[in-house]
């Protein structure tokens, strides 16, 4: 229970921004009108590739001769990159075909 | 430097809200998506040009890691181009294991660094969550995508897949703990034996759901793909890599509950209990005595012609005959002569959520035809005819009526309350849920036998004659 209790005080700042940032997860999504489910599932898939940063890092701090290091960061960016500019770009193709507004005069709010 | 690259991480993290914030409005959504490339743009060049591990070192081997940037654009921008409309759902699981296996892949890296240090105990279980997650997220992302796809045709059950995949998790975790407390001595070769049982686990977990939960899936998967990146982002108290990854995994879950309520299961019973095969599940009152109705393409075009109203009801068999085109061609006419017509979209319509909106979308219908279930249900009553293609759980009235069957309290298009229904359909056989669909023999319904695309682009010919 102490160690427990020490753990919160000591992550204090990352405990607190955890629980606000799911609300504001919540908060932000949760009127979305199922029309737009798939798109908001691409476009949030493609910002979960924001793994990207990590593996930028492990391979830029990677030493040349750490072999195995450098070969994992690889396959990270890589995989992290096709994530992120695969899943806007599929995105944008969906939403360009939603634009396509109605006849004049018919607009909704 | 460091403030720099705090403050991008920071504006990056404001662009991905306001991202998700405009693109849960049709008006904003193209612009919303657009910002969270460039806010993810920034995150990326500050990585790259501002970066300082806690040791002082700066990032470097920049060739290679533009080298494996140049490969990731190219086939994510390929398959982004070139994926259908259909293939959708499985698009997004490969990028959602993609995600996932990065995050994995950050852990594997990062272990070693932090095995002596036992100050590092919040690194080191963020290290080991972050490979666990990822690698869950990669292996259940791939079986998902090969079922989509059709090359995993049954739902592979193994004898007591409950009891196996809960022993799984406990075996995950107990590894997990007995690493973070030091006892066990050479620990790399168990790390490595913690990734493989998480990579079995993300199969055999996906493996026994069935087709039609698959839109559960999916979302649950996206979830997880953020959690995963949430962890690797906790292994560098990088803020930006956290945020986003709890804002993707938040919006997961709001989706996989909306998926969820959609069908009327909990997410336990979607995980835990294969559709249709067991669980107690009742197969429903099965009709013998009653018989169909059949309608002739003539007299269905006249029907349309002469309606003030009329309801489209799209299922996924529409868009396996490729059929959006013709139907969007029959509203157009349909419309020029004066009927209303509108689309009743149920939310888990297609394989992903959203899906049949999008495939709609593709053959031009405006997206203000397309009603959500709750808008469109007490419209029906004033409806005069609704043609139901490809759909058949989504309107089986016995959801409502019918205690004893598998589907009863999901909540359904109903229809059956509209003037006359015309039901588009190869045969009679049974819908993905294999139960009877009382629609089929209420005295309103009419059935129009035929594949959807040829009945529909017919009855388009049959309106253009009048």
């Amino acid at each position: 229970m102490e160690s427990a209790m020490n753990f919160f005080i000591e992550n204090r700042d990352a405990v607190f921004i955890f629980v606000l940032a799911v609300f504001v997860g919540f908060e932000v999504i949760g009127h979305v009108p199922s029309i737009l489910h798939t798109p908001l599932m691409s476009g949030s898939n493609a910002l979960s590739g924001i793994c990207i940063i990590g593996g930028i890092i492990v391979m830029g701090t990677a030493s040349g001769d750490d072999i195995a290091a450098m070969i994992l960061g690889f396959f990270a960016v890589v995989f992290g990159t096709y994530n992120v500019v695969g899943g806007f770009v599929v995105t944008d193709r969906m939403l360009e075909m939603f634009k396509k507004k109605p006849k004049e005069g018919k607009s909704k709010k | 430097m460091e403030f720099l690259l705090e403050i991008s991480y920071l504006v990056a993290t404001v662009f991905f809200i306001i991202c998700l914030k405009m693109l849960s409005s049709p008006e904003t959504a193209r612009k919303g998506n657009v910002i969270g490339g460039i806010g993810m743009a920034m995150a990326v060049v500050a990585t790259m040009f501002l970066y300082k591990s806690p040791e002082g070192k700066t990032v470097g081997n920049y060739i290679w890691i533009i080298a494996a940037m140049a490969v990731g654009t190219v086939t994510g921008l390929l398959s982004a181009k070139k994926v259908k409309m259909t293939a959708m759902p499985q698009m997004v699981a490969i990028f959602n294991g993609m995600g996932g296996a990065c995050s994995a892949l950050i852990g594997l890296v990062e272990f070693p660094g932090s095995l002596d240090d036992p100050s590092k105990t919040v690194g080191l279980s963020a290290i080991f969550a972050s490979i666990i997650v990822g690698s869950v997220t990669f292996s259940g992302s791939l079986i998902a995508y090969a079922k989509l796809n059709g090359n995993i045709k049954k739902d592979i059950r193994l004898p007591y897949y409950n009891v196996l995949n809960t022993l799984l998790i406990i075996v995950i975790l107990g590894l997990m703990v007995c690493l973070l407390l030091h006892n066990i001595d050479n620990p790399p070769p168990w790390i490595y034996l913690l990734t493989v049982i998480s990579l079995i686990y993300g199969v055999l977990f996906v493996f026994p759901i069935g087709g039609a939960d698959m839109p559960v899936v999916i979302a649950w998967l996206n979830s997880l793909s953020g959690i995963a990146a949430m962890f690797a982002g906790y292994i560098y108290g990088n803020l930006g890599m956290i945020v986003c990854g709890i804002l993707v995994g938040a919006s997961g879950i709001i989706l996989t509950v909306a998926m969820c309520n959609a069908m009327n299961r909990s997410l336990v019973n979607v995980f835990f209990t294969a559709f249709g095969g067991g669980g107690g599940r009742g197969s429903g009152s099965t009709i013998t005595d009653k018989t169909v109705k059949e309608i002739s393409m003539s007299d269905s075009a006249v029907l349309l012609y002469y309606s003030k109203s009329v309801v489209m009801v799209p299922g996924y068999g529409l868009a396996v005959a490729q059929a959006q085109h013709a139907l969007h061609e029959l509203e157009t006419l349909l419309e020029k002569n004066g009927v209303d017509v509108t689309y009743a979209i149920h939310p888990v319509a297609g394989r992903m959520p959203g899906h049949m909106n999008v495939l709609l979308a593709e053959a031009k219908v405006e997206y203000d035809k397309l009603i959500e279930m709750d808008t469109i249900n007490p419209r029906f009553p004033n409806t005069d005819v609704v043609i139901v293609v490809g759909a058949n759980d989504v309107v089986n009235p016995a959801a409502n009526t019918d205690p004893s069957s598998p589907i009863y309290g999901m909540p359904i298009l109903e229809v059956n309350k509209a003037g006359k229904v015309i039901v588009i359909k190869r045969s009679m056989a049974a819908g993905y849920a294999g139960i009877e669909n009382h629609l089929f023999y209420d005295t309103k319904t009419s059935m129009l036998f035929g594949d959807a695309k040829k009945v529909i682009s017919g009855l388009a010919e049959e309106v253009k004659k009048f």
